[in-house]
């Protein structure tokens, strides 16, 4: 315990000398926005790693979470758009809204027949029938008036509300779609779930990139609101510095609401159950409950720190939210930080993004000489597109650690301190 | 010796279950282990198989030291093993059940399907059937002729009768005496402690991972304390 | 009638030939499933590399002087089968094979696989940059005209060579895929490891030679897989994440473990997916004659808009899920 009580200060004495070299080579304005950035990461982080932690469960749909919290963050705390709530647009969108709402009760309605004594197979074809009715109906019906807000008003915008109601819509709304997911997969093995996640997050994407009505699709939207002074207030050091304040303090408490629910009974249940499923099932435990309570939360904690991100970046891009920026490098950081270690989130969370910034400089750097040396020595033609190639080795290097990490580091780095949960049930 | 275990200790991960278990059988006898629910029982079987590992003491077959060798090894050196549970291919013929028990024969083992079926005659009709739509004799039939199948010198047979009805156990036992009378010598763990040690040359009685009483099957049988203890009275 | 050419070009060509490139996907992904009991999510990017080898084949052989009435990535294919065959052996001795002896969790193979998709992804993209690259650059791809013998329908089908070359292909690979199942010793240890792994042990089958034999298998039919896509349309390099989830959804509606459930589930995914996104309207107006005036028929009146094609594959997927996990041919729900 002591020993990894040691390591951990001294990575964390390792991460502020870092930060201090940046400061004094980049300067203070890059430091901050590295991190605020870093800070936003590490919530993610702490979102999935109490999921892969605590719960056993893989979610590769980070991103698609991610771009819900941003998503959210418009909708709630962009400034109203006047041009489309004065066009006739908005009342033909509560008309399809209506619509929709009818359709779905109306589908319920039939999905309950066989209580009132229609044969079962009956009722499910109708259900079937009445949905892809409802659906038909309700696109067609949206299409035009799609089209005219596209034409007119450009995008719904948002509601102009204070920005941390965004944010925590965000976290509301990445629950809400994690719950049927949860619901569907948790029952069957975590390969399920990986699969699922992978999907939603492509369907978010795809859907926030094509819906230009509602986000502007490829146009973006910028910029968003703060819920602190932003930098035309105060200047780019001090707004920084005080979205900085904002988001440690935000994990800082997540941090501290977790340990405690960690050392709460219902930590405790967590770990018998990922530890011994069999023997937590046999005593009685809702075993998928327990799971869909943790994706659940993981995910809401991810669609926070997302709006978080998307809000310090000003800019709502649909085509921006690659995987590799944020699921698989929020696994790097969870996995290295050690599974079931919220400390370890956190530090992974900072570590891998410090290098992670300075690694496409670096990568830059490393290709010019490349070719340079390539030129000079075996006179190399390089290709022209060796810039955006250069990049590419990052994904390599993602993809090198996890595997490097599962195999010689599968506890992480910082591996969980808690004792393991000792053996429970009938011998 | 035909299978010499001394001092097993083996067990799950951390948790040793094994805590010095010795069992030794000659060549063409029938060994019986007995004990009750969580002894053991069935960890000597599979430590003795190479199905888990085993952190001291040492297992011998033929002369050889086999002490960790894998299971395709053994197989190889002509031991087999019947599990408990789960012991056909469900969704491949009995047919092929067979060959799967030959995987490590090279030869040509036609004869020996052939053998199969003459000991096992309701197999034959069902040579093309899934074993899985079989029923329980069936199965433990076509489990104990894929074990079969490699000629072995020694089959381990990890509850043969468990879940069939009693006249489909005397079969079983029948069976069981069938095989050994080729010469091939049978370990098995049996919940019925009498019918079993009726037929064992040797006996072995398990409790909390050690060896209680080891002797002749007819002298436990006639042993009172073997029978207040572990043969209900 | 030009109604109904319209319907079978846009549905029936195209979702078979979709169909057999997601079945060829599909089986590899069912078998390492099924047998080696984990998720590959780095199937993919086998096919995506499979392509590039084919690619660099033609490249070879074009510079040979070799020249063929085949287009010459077909004829490149063997050598890229070949290839991706031993890379996927190798991927599983450097990244799959500690992790199994070492009795990982089979998430944790999941993860080691996503791993080796973004290592594959970057030294694809490293090399042969992102832009999308046709294998046509020597030849002409030969286009067949299907003149149909009667009047009313002046519209040809129509159908590429590439795409005639595939559906024999994937005919071709069933077939042979079924006599090694269910002929050759090997073929009927895969089954029997993916029945029942433990017992296969017991048994005394070689599961380390099951499982190079998967690779071999998987490996090649991703090679074919990506390469005939690859002809039928461009080699993007970026193709692997929008294949995985078609795939994944064929190899699980049809039945975890189940090579002929994942056949069938590919041309299930792939002809859902052009039924979706099919403008049924071109079919609807036919009927514009016989409807009473007011009855206006939608210009467009597809599923799903071509941007969505995504939400095809996992609605197939959650419904299976919800509804039968082991899949249409009784799978397996690990
Ligand atoms: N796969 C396993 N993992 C962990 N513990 C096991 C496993 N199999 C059996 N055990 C434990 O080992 C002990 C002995 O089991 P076993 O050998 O199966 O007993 P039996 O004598 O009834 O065959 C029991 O306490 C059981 O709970
Ligand atoms: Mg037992």
């Amino acid at each position: 315990m002591n020993r990894l009580a040691v390591r951990e200060l001294a990575l964390l004495a390792g991460l502020v000398v870092m930060v201090g070299l940046i400061q004094a080579w980049l300067g203070t304005a890059y430091t901050l926005r590295m991190l605020v950035e870093a800070s936003c990461y590490a919530i993610l982080a702490l979102g999935l790693g109490i999921q892969w932690g605590y719960g056993g469960l893989f979610n590769v749909g980070v991103v698609g979470f991610v771009a819900l919290g941003g998503f959210a963050s418009v909708l709630l705390s962009y400034p109203v758009n006047e041009d489309f709530l004065n066009s006739g647009s908005a009342a033909e969108l509560a008309r399809v809204g209506l619509y929709a709402v009818l359709g779905i009760a109306v589908v319920f309605a039939i999905s309950r027949l066989h209580r009132l004594g229609v044969p079962r197979g009956l009722c499910t074809a109708a259900t079937i029938a009445a949905a892809a009715a409802v659906y038909l109906v309700v696109t067609t019906a949206l299409d035009p008036v799609a089209g005219e807000i596209e034409a007119n008003a450009g995008f719904v915008g948002g509601l102009g509300l204070p920005a941390w109601t965004g944010w925590l819509a965000g976290g509301a709304l990445a629950g809400l779609v994690a719950w049927p997911i949860g619901r569907i997969c948790l029952g069957l093995r975590s390969d399920y779930l990986a699969i699922a996640t992978l999907g939603i997050a492509e369907i978010i994407k795809a859907f926030l990139k094509n819906a230009d009505w509602l986000t502007r699709g490829t146009l973006t939207v910028s910029p968003l609101p703060w819920p602190v002074p932003t930098p035309d207030e105060v200047g780019f050091v001090w707004a920084r510095a005080g979205y900085l304040c904002l988001t440690a303090a935000m994990v800082v408490a997540i941090y501290v609401l977790l340990e405690r629910a960690y050392r709460a009974p219902w930590g405790r249940m967590m770990r018998a159950i990922r530890d011994n499923e069999v023997s937590a099932a046999a005593m009685g435990k809702d075993v998928n409950r327990r799971r869909l309570e943790i994706f659940v939360l993981g995910s809401i904690l991810i669609g926070i720190g997302g709006a978080a991100l998307v809000s310090f970046v000003r800019i709502f891009d649909p085509a921006g939210f690659l995987p590799l920026n944020y699921t698989f490098l929020v696994w790097v950081m969870v996995i290295l930080g050690g599974s079931g270690n919220n400390l370890g989130a956190i530090v992974g969370a900072l570590l891998v993004y410090i290098i992670w910034t300075l690694s496409e400089p670096a990568a830059l750097l490393l290709f010019d000489a490349l070719r340079d040396l390539g030129d000079a020595w075996f006179g190399w033609d390089a290709p022209s597109d060796l810039q955006s190639r250069a990049l590419q080795m990052r994904v390599f290097v993602i993809g090198l650690t996890i595997t490097l990490v599962l195999r010689f580091a599968p506890r992480g780095v910082l591996p969980e301190r808690a004792p393991r949960h000792e053996q429970v049930g009938p011998r | 010796m035909l299978v010499e275990a001394a001092n097993l200790h083996a067990g799950y991960g951390e948790m040793n279950i094994l805590d010095g278990v010795s069992l030794a059988l000659e060549a063409g006898e029938i060994g019986v282990v007995i004990g009750p629910n969580g002894a053991g029982k069935s960890t000597t079987l599979k430590a003795l198989f190479g199905l888990l590992r085993v952190s001291e003491g040492s297992v011998r077959f033929d002369g050889a030291d086999v002490t960790n060798a894998t299971p395709e090894s053994l197989v190889r050196r002509g031991m087999s093993f019947v599990p408990q549970e789960r012991n056909v291919f469900e969704t491949l013929t009995v047919q092929e059940n067979l060959e799967m028990g030959a995987f490590v024969r090279r030869d040509d083992y036609r004869h020996l399907v052939e053998r199969i079926y003459a000991l096992f005659p309701p197999l034959r009709d069902k040579r093309g059937q899934p074993a899985g739509e079989l029923s329980g004799g069936q199965r433990q039939m076509v489990a104990m002729g894929r074990a079969l199948m490699v000629e072995p010198r020694l089959l381990l047979l990890d509850e043969p009768t468990a879940g069939l009805s009693p006249l489909f156990m005397s079969q079983v036992f029948e069976q069981i005496l069938a095989v050994n009378a080729t010469g091939v010598g049978v370990l098995m763990v049996e919940q019925n402690a009498r019918q079993a040690l009726g037929i064992a040359h040797k006996g072995f009685v398990l409790a909390s991972g050690r060896n209680r009483f080891t002797d002749t099957g007819q002298k436990l049988l006639a042993d009172p304390e073997v029978a207040r203890s572990f043969l209900g009275g | 009638m030009n109604e109904l050419v319209f319907f079978v070009n846009k549905v029936l060509v195209a979702g078979t030939v979709i169909g057999s490139i997601y079945a060829l996907g599909a089986v590899g992904v069912t078998l390492v499933f099924g047998i080696l009991r984990f998720a590959h999510f780095a199937h993919g990017d086998l096919m995506t590399a499979g392509a590039f080898a084919a690619l660099a084949g033609a490249a070879g052989l074009h510079a040979l002087g070799v020249s063929t009435p085949l287009p010459i990535g077909f004829v490149a294919l063997p050598l890229a089968m070949i290839a991706t065959a031993l890379l996927a052996m190798g991927l599983d001795r450097t990244f799959y094979r500690p992790l199994r002896e070492r009795g990982a969790r089979p998430i944790v193979l999941v993860m080691a696989s996503i791993g080796v998709t973004l290592m594959l992804q970057g030294l694809v993209r490293l090399f042969a940059g992102t832009a999308p690259r046709s294998f046509f650059t020597g030849e002409r791809k030969d286009i067949f005209h299907i003149a149909l013998p009667f009047d009313l329908a002046d519209r040809p089908i129509i159908v590429t060579e590439p795409q005639v070359l595939l559906v024999l292909l994937t005919a071709a690979a069933v077939v042979a895929l079924h006599y090694f199942l269910t002929r050759s010793r090997l073929g009927k240890a895969m089954r029997a490891t993916s029945d029942n792994a433990d017992l296969a042990r017991v048994s005394g089958i070689d599961t380390e030679l099951v499982a190079r034999t998967t690779w071999i298998i998987a490996g090649g039919l991703a090679a074919a897989g990506g390469t005939m896509l690859s002809l039928d349309v461009t080699l993007k390099p970026d193709l692997s994440f929008s294949l995985l989830l078609p795939i994944f959804a064929a190899a699980i509606v049809g039945g975890v473990g189940q090579p002929y459930g994942a056949i069938a589930g590919g041309f299930l995914v792939g002809f859902a997916e052009t039924l979706s996104v099919f403008n049924w309207s071109v079919l609807l107006r036919v009927l514009a004659p016989v409807l009473p005036e007011t009855v206006e028929i939608p210009t467009k009146l597809a599923f799903v808009p071509p941007e969505y094609k995504i939400v095809v594959p996992f609605f197939i997927l959650v419904v299976v899920l919800v509804w039968r996990p082991t899949g249409i041919f009784r799978g397996r729900v690990l």
